[in-house]
């Protein structure tokens, strides 16, 4: 399921399957929808963020046309304790290679991946250095 | 700080392409003679392979190098280095003037990140600005890179740090004639290409920046935030339309004008040293 923003409308909610993870997407050359995903965190329930958020920043391959600030969306990561991958989404390789894992990341956040929970994302997100 | 104002207003009202430098190997500033000697004939090598530069005309490039002290910011800085290229064509009677065709000039204001650790032989002059034809610049880069063991990477401006630029100039006191503040967005995605053109009294610009500042002198990245959401905003207000999702390509004002594609044009000299320094700061941040 796509949306260009949170909340979801509430019509459909009765229609709506359980939502297992929600990848929010991020491209580093528009600044409006830095904006646009800061405002729809706060309609995300707290219990998604043990793992059933990540961050998804497109638009890498083109560092030039950098529009945030370059820190803002690792800070975003840690802030919300979700991981961030980085991506260009306009290459098809990468593309399709981003589309697995995050059907991965989906089979294992829906508990189809027997001792992998979405916990697991949460632990790994600890940095080294922290320890 | 101005030194000698003629040598300073070299830069000003031109428009620079902006490159990288890596440091130069065994670089001595006693030997700028030699040097351009030695370019002189590189340029004349080049000719002769059949690099023509200008077609159908016979011109004798003759080099200059100097030293420029003024650009410098502080005392670890290396001063800058000017070369210029200029012609006489051999048609022309023997006592005119020589035209300058092409200048360069390898720079470092405030560059002490990448001085500070830096060994012996190598001087650093991270900043380089070209003017005049590209073939040009190719020769003059070569050898540069041939000689010195350097490498010179074209310098692009990303619309982040033109956000900085036009918040940091457009906040700059200037006098009473001072020229719009504008921003130019490219709109992506879509069947043809749409250019934004924002423009902005200097003086309201610069009102709204001083009511952002806290501290005179310091910006903080908040600040440049807040001035940009408020222009973006007060243009969605009146056009509907929401600059945050375009690309900023280009931003202008009294102090100076900057294009994504690293091109630069220097207006005020009384700021030269300021624009000189952000500048440095970029082309270190792209070499390290």
């Amino acid at each position: 399921h796509i949306a260009t923003s949170l909340p979801l409308p509430s019509e459909r909610d009765h229609l709506r399957p359980r939502i297992d993870l929600i990848v929010f997407v991020i491209d580093i050359k528009s600044k409006c929808s830095l904006k646009n995903v800061e405002a729809s965190l706060a309609y995300v329930d707290a219990s998604f963020f043990l793992g059933k958020v990540c961050f998804l920043v497109t638009g890498v391959g083109r560092v030039n046309c950098c529009s945030i600030e370059p820190n803002a969306i690792s800070k975003l990561g840690e802030a919300y304790c979700s991981p961030v991958l980085f991506c260009e989404l306009e290459l098809e390789g990468v593309r399709v290679a981003t589309a697995q894992r995050l059907l991965r990341m989906l089979q294992i956040c829906a508990g189809l991946v027997p001792g992998f929970s979405a916990l697991s994302f949460s632990l790994l997100m600890r940095n080294s250095a922290d320890d | 700080e101005s030194g000698d104002p003629q040598k300073t207003a070299l830069l000003l009202r031109k428009a620079w392409t902006l490159y990288s430098v890596t440091p130069l190997y065994r670089f001595c500033r006693g030997r700028l003679r030699d040097y351009a000697r030695l370019l002189s004939a590189f340029i004349a090598a080049e000719k002769q392979k059949g690099l023509a530069v200008e077609v159908g005309v016979e011109l004798d490039i003759k080099v200059a190098l100097s030293s420029l002290p003024e650009l410098q910011g502080s005392e670890q800085d290396e001063p800058a280095v000017l070369v210029q290229l200029s012609s006489r064509s051999r048609a022309s009677p023997k006592n005119s003037e020589d035209k300058i065709v092409w200048s360069g000039c390898f720079c470092c204001v405030y560059g002490d990140d990448l001085s500070e650790n830096m060994p012996e032989d190598f001087t650093c002059l991270p900043l380089f600005l070209a003017n005049g034809a590209e073939s040009y610049t190719s020769v003059v880069g070569s050898w540069f890179q041939k000689t010195f063991d350097c490498t010179f990477r074209r310098l692009a401006i990303s619309p982040f740090s033109l956000s900085w630029m036009v918040a940091m100039w457009a906040g700059c006191k200037v006098d009473k004639a001072a020229s719009a503040v504008e921003l130019v967005f490219s709109v992506p995605h879509l069947p043809q290409p749409l250019d934004i053109s924002y423009a902005i009294h200097p003086e309201d610009a610069k009102a709204l920046w001083d009511t952002i500042q806290k501290t005179p002198g310091e910006i903080t990245q908040e600040e440049v935030d807040v001035f940009m959401d408020c222009l973006y905003s007060h243009f969605h207000r009146h056009f509907k339309i929401r600059l945050s999702a375009t690309k900023l390509v280009k931003v202008s004002t009294a102090i100076a004008s900057a294009h994504c594609d690293g091109i630069v044009k220097m207006l005020h000299s009384q700021y030269l040293s300021g624009v000189l320094m952000l500048l440095t700061e970029l082309a270190i941040s792209q070499i390290q």
